[in-house]
């Protein structure tokens, strides 16, 4: 009797967990919702959604968060350009081609370069990537959209590559051995049957990396240079979603107007990173299947 | 017995590091026949087949010493072509294991890698015929683009012999085709292999001695890493000429 009245006990622990873990998501969400429909009774989300200008403490003021999406948009689709390559690169290389000692370093290395603090990046990206990317474009500030690309890209890399390479590793014997038999070299091998057979996993590796670069905030708060402007490249200074919250929070009055408008750039934030790892989680369970 | 050679193998040693795993295999794979491997579990007969595609390469710590003649060809000295050794000897796997891609470019795929693809109406009828000859073309016609995975064990195993076929192979592999299939498939499997027989020289493994004395013509007995006895099938399993064999055959052991 006491055994199963424990196994209860436990069984109860876990399953109350579980549950938490939906119930914070959920209440996440409806606190954000809640703060951001606070800024759309005095200003109308289509202005929000539309508007070019963020103007939070101009009179009247503006919150348009298109500059700031674009802004996010920007370094994320540069960030990835150079991630996905070279992580997928790096993750067939692991699983694939390095030797054994080889392979154990490589990985262990990963996890190092996974653990070091975004603010350390940022130092980084301010005393020595900054210069080196405005002496390279001869541009007046090398805080901008460019620098933070690359530290982002950094920051991607550890989780492409660990994801790819399980979705590698995980690729049946079997295909291998098959290629193999009918004469197909290893760079035949990789190219044409284990790549397609991890590709659910490595799209999931993909959008996870999104996910991280989009939701990162020291690293851009440090160096885009936060000019809330329409960017019209990626050399100049941008502003993110993530910056912005953490730039402006501090400096509005709760209650505000402009207090709101963050829950609602919070709000979108949330939203994007939602979408993406739900997409990440449908791939990953399509490569299962 | 006697017949014309078509894989000479003279005195094969092969080492898993320090385990000798074959010891000193001598055999003469006759043409244009079926030759089955038989032997208990672990006895050496898959590692000696996979020593006639090289396919033990893909293993660490592999060590291989004697000779495997084939068109006058030591295939065992390092500067052999083993891409072109592989597409000359093709092999069957234990559980079919088609791609997970459509039947189309699982058959594709081999003239890929050998860049042998021709114009569409070429290439189309290669992978007729070859469907014809393993029996799934009336069955598979329609749906090519399907995937090869959602196809039934059988069918699977028919497409990965198709797949052999369509690069004009002389020589055969199989490791256990049947294993992974029921015994209806596996009858169905065996009838193919009697028709291909005609054209191909075959080596299949079989843990299954009803499947070695019907499929095959010729057979060798294995055991612990040496080949004991080899001849004409019917009489290995009639008239064997050593003991070992004999108690194997009935079912002392195995």
């Amino acid at each position: 009797m006491r055994n199963k009245f424990g196994e209860r006990v436990i069984e109860t622990a876990i399953r109350f967990s579980g549950f938490a873990i939906i119930a914070f998501v959920i209440l996440i969400f409806l606190f954000l919702l809640k703060d951001s429909l606070s800024l759309f009774r005095v200003y109308s989300f289509k202005r929000f959604i539309l508007e070019q200008k963020w103007l939070p403490i101009s009179e009247p003021p503006t919150f348009g968060i298109v500059p700031l999406i674009t802004g996010s948009l920007l370094v994320t689709v540069g960030a990835i350009v150079i991630c996905v390559p070279v992580g997928v690169a790096t993750a067939l290389y692991i699983a694939e081609i390095a030797p054994g000692y080889l392979k154990t370093i490589l990985k262990s290395l990963i996890e190092v370069l996974a653990s070091i603090p975004s603010v350390v990046l940022g130092f980084i990206g301010i005393i020595w990537l900054g210069p080196f990317v405005k002496n390279t474009f001869h541009l007046s500030t090398g805080m901008c959209g460019l620098t933070s690309v690359f530290l982002l890209a950094f920051m991607a890399l550890p989780t492409i590559i660990s994801i790819s390479e399980d979705a590698l590793v995980g690729v049946p014997r079997m295909y291998k051995e098959a290629a193999y038999g009918l004469g197909a070299t290893h760079w035949q091998t990789l190219w044409r049957i284990v790549l397609p057979a991890a590709s659910s996993g490595i799209m999931a590796a993909v959008m996870l990396g999104i996910g991280r670069v989009i939701g990162e905030t020291m690293v851009v708060m440090m160096v885009t240079g936060n000019a809330p402007i329409m960017p019209k490249s990626i050399l100049q200074p941008l502003r993110t979603l993530t910056a912005t919250i953490a730039g402006e929070m501090g400096e509005t009055v709760s209650g505000s107007d402009h207090y709101y408008a963050l829950f609602a750039v919070g709000l979108i934030l949330f939203i994007i990173t939602f979408v993406l790892n739900f997409t990440a989680e449908v791939f990953l369970r399509k490569g299962r299947r | 017995m006697s017949f014309e050679t078509r894989i000479s193998i003279e005195n094969l040693n092969l080492f898993y590091g320090e385990f000798h795993a074959l010891k000193n295999v001598c055999l003469q794979v006759p043409k244009n026949n079926v030759t089955a491997l038989i032997g208990p579990s672990g006895c050496g007969k898959s590692t000696l087949l996979r020593c006639i595609n090289r396919m033990n390469d893909l293993i660490d710590g592999v060590r291989m010493e004697g000779r495997i003649v084939i068109d006058e060809q030591n295939i065992l000295t390092p500067g052999t072509d083993v891409v072109a050794l592989r597409k000359n000897v093709g092999m069957v796997f234990q559980r079919p294991n088609v791609f997970d891609q459509s039947i189309l470019n699982n058959l594709k795929f081999g003239l890929r890698i050998h860049r042998q693809m021709r114009s569409k109406n070429e290439t189309k009828d290669l992978i007729q015929k070859c469907l014809e000859d393993v029996g799934l073309w009336d069955v598979l016609k329609d749906q090519l683009r399907k995937n090869a995975r959602e196809l039934s064990l059988e069918q699977q195993q028919r497409l990965c012999i198709a797949r052999v076929l369509l690069l004009k192979p002389e020589i055969i592999l199989l490791d256990e085709p049947c294993s992974a299939l029921d015994p209806i498939a596996t009858l169905h499997i065996e009838e193919l292999l009697r028709v291909l027989r005609e054209r191909y020289t075959m080596v299949i493994v079989t843990h299954n001695m009803q499947q070695a004395a019907r499929a095959s013509d010729y057979t060798g007995f294995m055991y612990m890493g040496q080949l004991v006895e080899f001849g004409v099938t019917r009489e290995i399993f009639t008239a064997p000429r050593q003991e070992l064999t004999e108690n194997y055959i009935t079912g002392h052991f195995g």
